[in-house]
């Protein structure tokens, strides 16, 4: 046979060592290194994981775009998996990102939902664009057309993004303090560190799970191959399948 | 190769005569925008409104209703075989996307027609705001119909179609709507109209506009392939 069945399993294994020792050392950090934030106490570690997940998932929504782009331009399927999957595990992250985002608005503001928080809103209408992707993308039957019609919604999503964002960020009337955007550049160098360090380990993860969904499916793709080629035993198969994403 | 703007010109007629002789949308947008201020009008508990619910109230309405006309946009092309004839004609293919653009607007600019001033006569105190309302409702219009043919001529193709033009449209106009309602919102308070960052507004639904034009015409090509 000339299918490498670690095609897509390539690099899995390094990168799903390194992710635990990532989040081991982030962990550590957050926990034992970063000083307790005055304001806001221990709740305030929520923010090394709250911010990275959500600044993960916009740059995965971004990184689903391209892909879908390269899919339109060089019609190859392969981009169109690569782009399903990022928008999988970066609706995944969103999700993470609301419910992490809602606790600490509870803990902080006194409530599990806060409309005055820009951001906040604007991430909520992203992901129920996003969330419209599954059903849009399964209620079509030809395969071709549902990869071709799944990239120009992951490219029309992607460019809603800032717009959506411009547009929200506009509207809230009475901006709400901004203790963590406005004080980026003012973090203390521990806690600026111990945020890069979980930007960095939850970036890891993503692309991990990325790798990962990628490579289950396409064995799943390849096991359904072999069992209509037992059935029907044909021409050899093709080297290089892409995953199929059903 | 016949000229995009005689097949422009041919596509936008045969969808107003279409829909002049059959009806199908323009008179349903229409009941359902009176239908849905009455319903207002009691879930509300309210006989006239102002500022930010009179412009919640016009928008909600404007957008479920263009929804409607939205889904059956692509409908014809789909049932009588339109798609495979754009596709054998010797024409640029995203006339199509501008033609049906252009029908949605010329739709939509109708159903405000009948529908605002009737919203006027049933809630506004007076009829002050809805001149600069016309230039609210233009850009809006735009993107609406922008956005909402890219929509429609992907759902037309599905299984659930009448389910997705909703589904996935709605997030994607809640930035316009929140420039509409911004701006109308000043044009319709209680002590008269007023400007509130009105111009500022109209830049974002501009730039909305700009934005889903262009990214419709890029990305039509793509949806006609076959």
């Amino acid at each position: 046979m000339g299918v490498d069945p670690s095609m897509y399993g390539k690099g899995l294994r390094p990168l799903s060592i390194a992710t635990p020792v990532a989040f081991a050392i982030t962990l550590s950090l957050v926990f034992f290194y970063a000083p307790i934030e005055a304001d806001q106490g221990f709740l305030q570690k929520i923010f090394y994981l709250h911010v990275p997940l959500a600044i993960t998932s916009l740059c995965g929504f971004i990184v689903g775009g391209i892909f879908a782009i390269l899919h339109l331009r060089r019609d190859d399927p392969r981009y169109d998996a690569y782009s399903y999957v990022s928008i999988h595990i970066s609706v995944i992250y969103a999700c993470g990102a609301l419910i992490t985002g809602s606790i600490w608005a509870k803990g902080s503001w006194g409530h599990w939902w806060v409309w005055n928080e820009p951001t906040l809103v604007s991430f909520l209408i992203v992901f129920l664009l996003y969330a419209t992707y599954y059903p849009f993308r399964y209620a079509i039957e030809d395969r071709q057309r549902q990869a071709r019609y799944a990239s120009v919604f992951a490219v029309t999503a992607g460019a809603f993004v800032p717009l959506n964002f411009l547009a929200v960020r506009m509207s809230a009337s009475l901006v709400h303090p901004r203790v963590f955007a406005t004080a980026e550049g003012g973090l203390p160098g521990s806690m600026m560190l111990t945020f890069l360090c979980s930007i960095a380990s939850m970036a890891l993860l993503w692309t991990t799970l990325v790798k990962f969904e990628l490579s289950a499916k396409s064995a799943h793709g390849q096991l359904k191959r072999l069992r209509r080629a037992l059935d029907a035993p044909t021409g050899p198969p093709t080297s290089r399948i892409a995953p199929e994403v059903h | 190769m016949t000229p995009s703007r005689t097949a422009f010109a041919a596509i936008l007629g045969k969808d107003l005569r279409a829909e002049l002789r059959t009806l199908q949308s323009l008179p349903a947008m229409a009941l359902f925008a009176v239908t849905s201020f009455v319903i207002f009008r009691f879930g509300l508990n309210r006989t006239s409104l102002s500022g930010s619910l009179a412009a919640g109230v016009l928008w909600a309405t404007l957008l479920f209703a263009a929804v409607l006309g939205i889904n059956r946009l692509f409908v014809a092309e789909r049932e009588e075989g339109g798609f495979d004839a754009i596709r054998l004609a010797p024409i640029d293919r995203s006339v199509l996307f501008t033609a049906k653009v252009a029908a949605l607007i010329i739709y939509l600019v109708a159903l405000e027609i009948i529908a605002v001033p009737i919203f006027a006569v049933f809630f506004l105190n007076s009829a002050a705001a809805l001149p600069p309302l016309i230039l609210v409702l233009l850009l809006a219009d735009i993107g609406l119909a922008s956005a909402g043919t890219l929509i429609s001529s992907m759902a037309v193709n599905s299984r659930a179609r009448d389910l997705l033009v909703p589904l996935v449209l709605l997030p994607l106009v809640v930035p316009l709507m929140i420039a509409a309602t911004a701006a109308t919102e000043p044009l319709m308070l209680l002590g008269g109209v007023t400007y509130h960052r009105f111009g500022t507004w109209l830049m974002v639904l501009g730039l909305y506009d700009l934005i889903f034009a262009l990214l419709g015409y890029a990305v039509f090509d793509f949806l006609l392939e076959d």
